[in-house]
């Protein structure tokens, strides 16, 4: 085990944790545009976790330089498609959430059930 | 002219990155592909300056690192909201003036903004844009326009 290998395996493990908790954002958030920004967290560092850490098990390679490129297409591809949605949902007439005073935290007004 | 040797630069790179041959025949026909289609680019007259920036390469690279630390700042901050026992959640859509006065500059900033977590745009309309922020803390953030500031500003200077 050398060092590379630990990071590499601390990264793809941060990776998979943000994952996880990206998932239970959508999960736990009231309505479709905060679902929306819950699912940011997996566009984002979720992907660049993962991509450095199988950047460190490529080493200096032709796959590092592809993988990089992937991660900036990510970057430039995952907010076009987030921006499509959510003015989609606008123009559809889907109201956003908003917090009430009465049931302060989760209501369970904007639930889609 | 500038444009296109960038261009052919580019996509000789490009080539040889995804594909890693070095064998003489196989970088031939890459050759021709390459000259094939910025022959193609060319006739389409979409080489300028918008789609090919080359006057701020070294100033984007710099604008893209500041954005990689502050989507990690807020990420963390996502992360503590979507964990926390009673999310701190204020849903609420705000309308902030921009100084981008060129397209290229409120593509390039309402991207950012859907990029970092806790915001996303919902429109660009004339030098306002429309926000949905999570809660009062990323409303503010973008009502303070600090990444509206960071976009190089020789993005603006062409148009």
């Amino acid at each position: 085990m050398d060092i590379v290998q630990v990071l590499s395996a601390i990264l793809l493990g941060l990776g998979a944790v943000l994952g996880v908790v990206g998932a239970i954002g959508i999960l736990r958030f009231p309505d479709f545009y905060t679902r929306m920004h819950a699912a940011g967290i997996t566009d984002t560092l979720c992907t660049g976790f993962f991509v450095g850490g199988l950047m460190l098990q490529f080493g200096l390679t032709l796959a590092s330089v592809k993988l990089l490129l992937i991660f900036m297409f990510m970057l430039f591809t995952c907010p076009t498609a987030t921006h499509a949605l959510a003015k989609a949902a606008r123009h559809g007439g889907l109201k956003p959430w908003v917090k009430t005073d009465a049931g302060a935290g989760l209501g369970n007004e904007g639930r889609a059930s | 002219m500038k444009h296109m040797t960038g261009l052919l630069f580019f996509l000789a790179l490009l080539w040889w990155v995804l594909s890693g041959y070095t064998k003489p025949l196989l970088i031939s026909l890459g050759i021709v592909s390459v000259l094939f289609v910025a022959f193609v680019a060319h006739r389409m007259d979409v080489v300028d300056e918008e789609s090919h920036p080359l006057h701020l390469s070294m100033k984007l690279v710099r604008y893209w690192l500041y954005l990689l630390w502050e989507i990690g700042v807020s990420n963390v901050k996502m992360v503590v909201t979507i964990l926390s026992r009673n999310p701190d959640i204020d849903p609420r859509i705000i309308n902030v003036r921009i100084n981008q006065r060129s397209e290229l500059g409120k593509v390039v900033l309402g991207n950012s903004v859907t990029l970092t977590p806790g915001t996303v745009t919902l429109q660009v309309e004339g030098d306002m844009i429309e926000v949905h922020a999570l809660n009062e803390e990323s409303a503010e953030g973008v009502e303070q326009g600090t990444l509206d500031e960071r976009v190089p500003a020789s993005i603006e200077e062409k148009s």
